[in-house]
């Protein structure tokens, strides 16, 4: 793998910053190429999830696989895309959509009781019992004013995103993902490191 | 509490803490009353995953860091040019030439000394280990190597054990150069592994194979009858396992630690300015590795040879060998990272992702009494 940038060249790079919205600085994104080409060993145009989860880091990470799915098989473009919502400039709404897809285990636009098991069956292990995690969660849901059948549509998100201004909505579901969400420490960010 | 299965792979495991060398953000604070937002906000968890697919401690480990191209301008590219005739025209020739006498001169005096001093044992070893140290003069003179070496040099006792920090094969005959090491090595195909089973072997050399998993404690136990044996030659052990880039250091494996016996620490550290001598073994052959040192101007490097330590008591030999890890970093100038060597030919065992499970269960169990 020689010099990166003599691969990638200065309009490859203005199109991936193009199509991430800006979010990374050309310098950001030919570190990201020489990253992506150090883990696509055999310069397939991907990263496959056996190359992934060679990043010890990244496989024992207790949700690597609901991210695996979402970044397995990406070319260069759409990869910078991804990791765009986790740049120091995106938009609190776009950290939300990939916490809200990361739940959407079915991807069918709902987050429901049992995408919200999954997810904390993921972070526990077998450290709680299946009823254990029912129980405290049903018990802060109804502490928090919801119930189980309670579910989070997408088009609640995207009105929310609109709304996130406004702090006071009757709308039970956005104040639901507002009340889970609208935590000031709510930093998610990577930085890429610039040689 | 469930109770985990422990893996009875090779992979050896329970080591200190891997979270305290982690960027981390707790997934949980660890007190007060427990909020729904604190069951749900994933967004610590994602960072980190995202955070290593950016950038990582391990893979940083074996990239290799080739010196900086000088050859950037007109009027230094013509300096560049006539450097590479001469690297490829005159040195490496000559460096041929004096490998070969090299060869012609070990091969000569060692078969004839190996078969006809059969009867007198310990004559036979000390000429065997002279020549073993006249040919590894021979191949790092083939490298114009500039070896220096600080600290006493390797006495011949029992009960004691040489450590160093792995770069690539080369470190093995830089050491040798000096002093006449047994060493425990993984067992190579190709012409490595004839000079293997042939004249290493003279010296009392153990091998190892990486895949097998029973093979772990029949070699521990060679490893324990050589080190208490008087007349063998002094053991040296790569105990990271693997070739690092000389940049950092991986975790040290126990089992030199816990042969009951003092742990002499070596440092090698390898002067990038001439010649990166890190063996990307994914890379290349070893022939490919000596053949670009060979076409290099020179390999410089220090080797220290560092204070003898024991177990102090009450010290597990994990923390041993992370104390000895310690010390031969901070010579070399190294950076620790927490991570098994042996990650680059296997997955991680579930046990880490398990504890990060474990101490994030029992603190909303933990909080949910707290109310």
């Amino acid at each position: 793998m020689g010099s990166a940038s003599s691969v990638l060249t200065q309009y490859d790079i203005e199109e991936v910053e193009e199509h991430c919205d800006h979010l990374f600085t050309q310098q950001e994104i030919v570190c990201l190429y020489e990253r992506f080409c150090q883990l696509d060993k055999n310069a397939k145009g991907f990263i496959s999830a056996d190359e992934f989860l060679s990043v010890p880091e990244f496989a024992l990470n207790p949700l690597s696989h609901r991210l695996l799915k979402m970044v397995d098989g990406l070319n260069f473009k759409d990869f910078v895309a991804f990791l765009s919502a986790f740049s120091s400039k995106a938009t609190l709404p776009q950290k939300i959509e990939i916490i809200f897809k990361v739940y959407d285990t079915d991807c069918n636009g709902k987050v429901t009781f049992s995408d919200l098991i999954e997810v904390l069956h993921d972070l526990t292990g077998s450290f709680m019992s299946d009823k254990q995690r029912e129980e405290v969660l049903s018990q802060l849901l109804h502490e928090a004013g919801y119930t189980r059948e309670s579910s989070l549509l997408f088009d609640d998100f995207i009105k929310a995103r609109n709304l996130f201004s406004l702090q006071s909505s009757n709308d039970h579901k956005i104040l639901f993902l507002i009340q889970i969400l609208d935590n000031p420490s709510l930093k998610m960010e990577v930085e890429v490191p610039v040689d | 509490m469930s109770k985990l299965n422990t893996s009875s792979s090779e992979l050896d495991f329970d080591r200190p803490n891997i979270e305290d060398y982690l960027p981390s953000g707790s997934i949980q604070e660890p007190h007060g009353k427990l909020r729904l937002r604190d069951l749900l906000d994933i967004s610590p968890t994602l960072t980190e995953a995202a955070g290593a697919i950016v950038d990582d401690s391990f893979t940083r480990c074996f990239k290799s860091n080739p010196p900086e191209p000088w050859n950037w301008n007109i009027y230094l590219f013509p300096l560049w040019c006539l450097g590479v005739v001469v690297r490829y025209g005159l040195l490496f020739p000559s460096r041929v030439i004096v490998l070969t006498i090299g060869w012609i001169i070990f091969l000569s005096c060692y078969f004839p000394v190996h078969f006809l001093l059969k009867g007198h044992d310990k004559l036979r070893k000390r000429l065997e280990r002279g020549l073993v140290e006249l040919i590894c003069s021979f191949f790092v003179a083939s490298w114009t190597g500039v070896v220096k070496y600080h600290g006493p040099r390797p006495s011949m006792r029992p009960k004691q054990v040489f450590v160093a920090n792995h770069t690539s094969m080369i470190d093995f005959i830089v050491l040798e150069q000096m002093t006449a090491f047994a060493v425990i090595m993984q067992k190579h195909p190709g012409w490595v592994g004839l000079l293997q089973s042939t004249i290493l072997e003279s010296l009392g050399c153990i091998w190892f194979n990486r895949s097998e998993s029973k093979d772990r404690e029949i070699v521990a136990k060679k490893l324990r009858e050589h080190v208490h044996g008087a007349d063998n030659n002094p053991l040296l052990i790569f105990p990271e396992g693997t070739c690092v880039n000389n940049h950092y250091t991986v975790m040290f494996k126990k089992g030199a630690f816990e042969l009951g016996c003092t742990v002499c620490p070596i440092a090698i550290k390898y002067n990038k300015i001439f010649v990166d001598a890190f063996w990307n073994s994914r890379k290349q052959s070893f022939t490919t590795h000596l053949l670009q040192l060979m076409t290099s101007w020179a390999v410089v490097c220090d080797v220290w040879y560092l204070e003898p330590q024991n177990l102090k008591p009450g010290e597990t030999p994990i923390e041993f060998a992370e104390r000895v890890r310690d010390i031969i970093s901070v010579r070399a100038g190294l950076r620790k990272v927490p991570w098994d060597g042996y990650l680059k030919y296997s997955r991680p065992s579930p046990k880490h992702r398990e504890r990060k499970q474990q101490s994030f269960a029992e603190s909303i169990l933990r909080r949910l009494e707290e109310k």
